[in-house]
């Protein structure tokens, strides 16, 4: 049997490998969805694409995008696990054996020199950001995180008299502004509130949660709605080339704020929105959560 | 929206043919260049180095793909188009000088290129962004790399593709720009919008 660092290891590189290669089912049931409603022709060509290549990759158990990403992972420690010291390392582990074996691309780069590390590791990656519960048990998920997508993140101090006004006109002009940049149909993630960096964090955070799942607040969760109807108004569409399908889903996570600022964060995800988590109990046992 | 079916090397006057919209199909070979080739080639050509790849009358693909060797031999696993804009301070010279006659990628390319491409006689065309798996299967063979100092993502690679596609023209060798268009109206509808969502 395996140590529990080694099952940690091993556990990592199997959802690294799950997430490249298989689309979470929320996610691959919007496609599906977005393609029986499109009206445009272009539109509705690129869905098909999507979905064609989504199959194509689950068949081959190839990763459906090149760009594997850099590699994200949140990490969710129970109280009750015991030591978990060994976690960052074992993840290291995972990045390059997975980077080797599923394939990944080598994406990792320094950078203002450039030069790649040819593992996806370096200086503080894999990223790791760490929780905690009351579990007697460590879930783990990864997140590759695709270019073309991440590079249209942005992020404003918004004027806390304008609240919900502001928000909304913000996202939109970064929608406009970002067009076919990020790979539509995206999914956008808002994190409202905080501070600067609460902001862009909660906004990724944000992109964890099912795109069928709502904010369990009405309101949070009619203002996700609204949005995400006026974003799929400006008829940019599925790869930017027309069509109602800018956007699958809005995501909203937020914080108490100071009374003086609105900081808002904003992280988009391409279609190719991947994620997978497993929970590891102390005596070794793997759940694959999704 | 008529089909075109181009095979390299592709001549000026069959490159001016297609309108924005139309769909291409590419059979022959294309490159893979992102920013760090496009910078180096440049280079090179002010400097009067050698480039490893003719680009006369071929195909520039921004694209890193996923590459594995297997007995001496690299086969691509996953090779969608990244992201072009990333090229946009490069293409317009990269056009002029090296003479690619079709650029295929993702999210569409600026003016600059725009003018090039109507002055040298060259389009842009997207791909499906993230449909890597579904590209990958156009490719035969990978018929060289070459740069590989700059990484997997950078390197050039020389890919020997059959119907590659299909690709929908979205800078034509007329001026045109379908992404400028799909977002300028956008943006025109950007009040109407606001308005909806209850913003002043």
């Amino acid at each position: 049997m395996l140590g529990i660092e080694k099952t940690v290891e091993k556990t990592a590189v199997e959802i690294l490998r799950r997430a490249v290669i298989y689309l979470p089912r929320d996610v691959k049931e919007a496609l599906n969805s977005a393609y029986e409603n499109e009206t445009s022709e272009a539109g509705r060509t690129q869905l098909r694409a999507i979905l064609d290549n989504i199959k194509l990759g689950e068949n081959g158990k190839t990763p459906i995008c090149q760009d594997t990403g850099i590699i994200l992972f949140f990490v969710t420690v129970g109280r009750d696990f015991g030591d978990f010291s060994f976690v960052p390392e074992a993840l290291r582990a995972a990045v390059k054996t997975a980077t080797v074996e599923v394939p990944l691309r080598p994406n990792a780069v320094h950078p203002l020199t450039r030069k790649n590390s040819g593992d996806n590791t370096g200086m503080n990656m894999p990223y790791i950001n760490w929780d905690i519960s009351d579990g007697d048990y460590v879930e783990i998920t990864a997140m590759p995180k695709g270019a073309g997508s991440e590079n249209m993140s942005s992020f404003a101090m918004l004027t806390p008299a304008e609240g919900e006004s502001a928000l909304k006109r913000f996202v939109i002009d970064q929608v406009i502004k970002a067009g076919a940049q990020p790979c539509p149909p995206t999914i956008i993630g808002a994190g409202v509130g905080g501070s600067a960096d609460i902001a862009l964090k909660l906004a990724k955070k944000a992109l964890l949660r099912p795109i069928d799942m709502r904010h369990p607040e009405p309101q949070i969760a009619d203002l996700e709605k609204a949005i995400l109807g006026a974003v799929n108004m400006t008829g940019i569409g599925p790869m930017g080339l027309g069509g109602k399908f800018t956007s699958l889903a809005v995501n909203i996570e937020y914080a108490h704020c100071h009374t003086a600022s609105l900081p808002v964060g904003l992280n988009m995800q391409c279609w190719a929105a991947r994620r997978a988590t497993a929970r590891i109990q102390r005596d070794g046992t793997v759940e694959m959560v999704s | 929206m008529a089909t075109f079916k181009f095979r390299t090397p592709v001549s000026e006057s069959d490159v001016r043919k297609p309108n924005i919209g139309d769909t291409v199909y590419v059979s022959g070979v294309m490159t893979t260049a992102r920013d760090q080739a496009h910078r180096r080639a440049l280079e090179h050509v002010k400097t009067g180095k050698p480039i490893p790849v003719d680009f006369e009358g071929g195909v520039i693909f921004h694209c890193g793909p996923i590459a594995v060797k297997e007995k001496e031999q690299w086969r691509i696993v996953a090779a969608g188009p990244t992201t072009s804009t990333r090229m946009e301070a490069y293409e317009a010279e990269f056009i002029e000088k090296l003479k690619p006659r079709i650029i295929v990628g993702k999210a569409g390319m600026g003016a600059r290129t725009a003018e090039a491409a109507r002055r040298f006689g060259a389009i842009y065309c997207d791909f499906t962004g993230g449909a890597a798996v579904l590209a990958s299967q156009k490719i035969r063979a990978v018929k060289g790399v070459e740069w590989y100092d700059l990484g997997m993502p950078e390197a050039l690679w020389i890919l020997e593709v059959e119907e590659f596609g299909p690709m929908t023209v979205t800078i034509d060798a007329h001026g045109k720009n379908l992404h400028d268009i799909v977002q300028g109206s956008a943006q025109e509808k950007r009040s109407e919008i606001l308005k909806a969502l209850g913003v002043a």
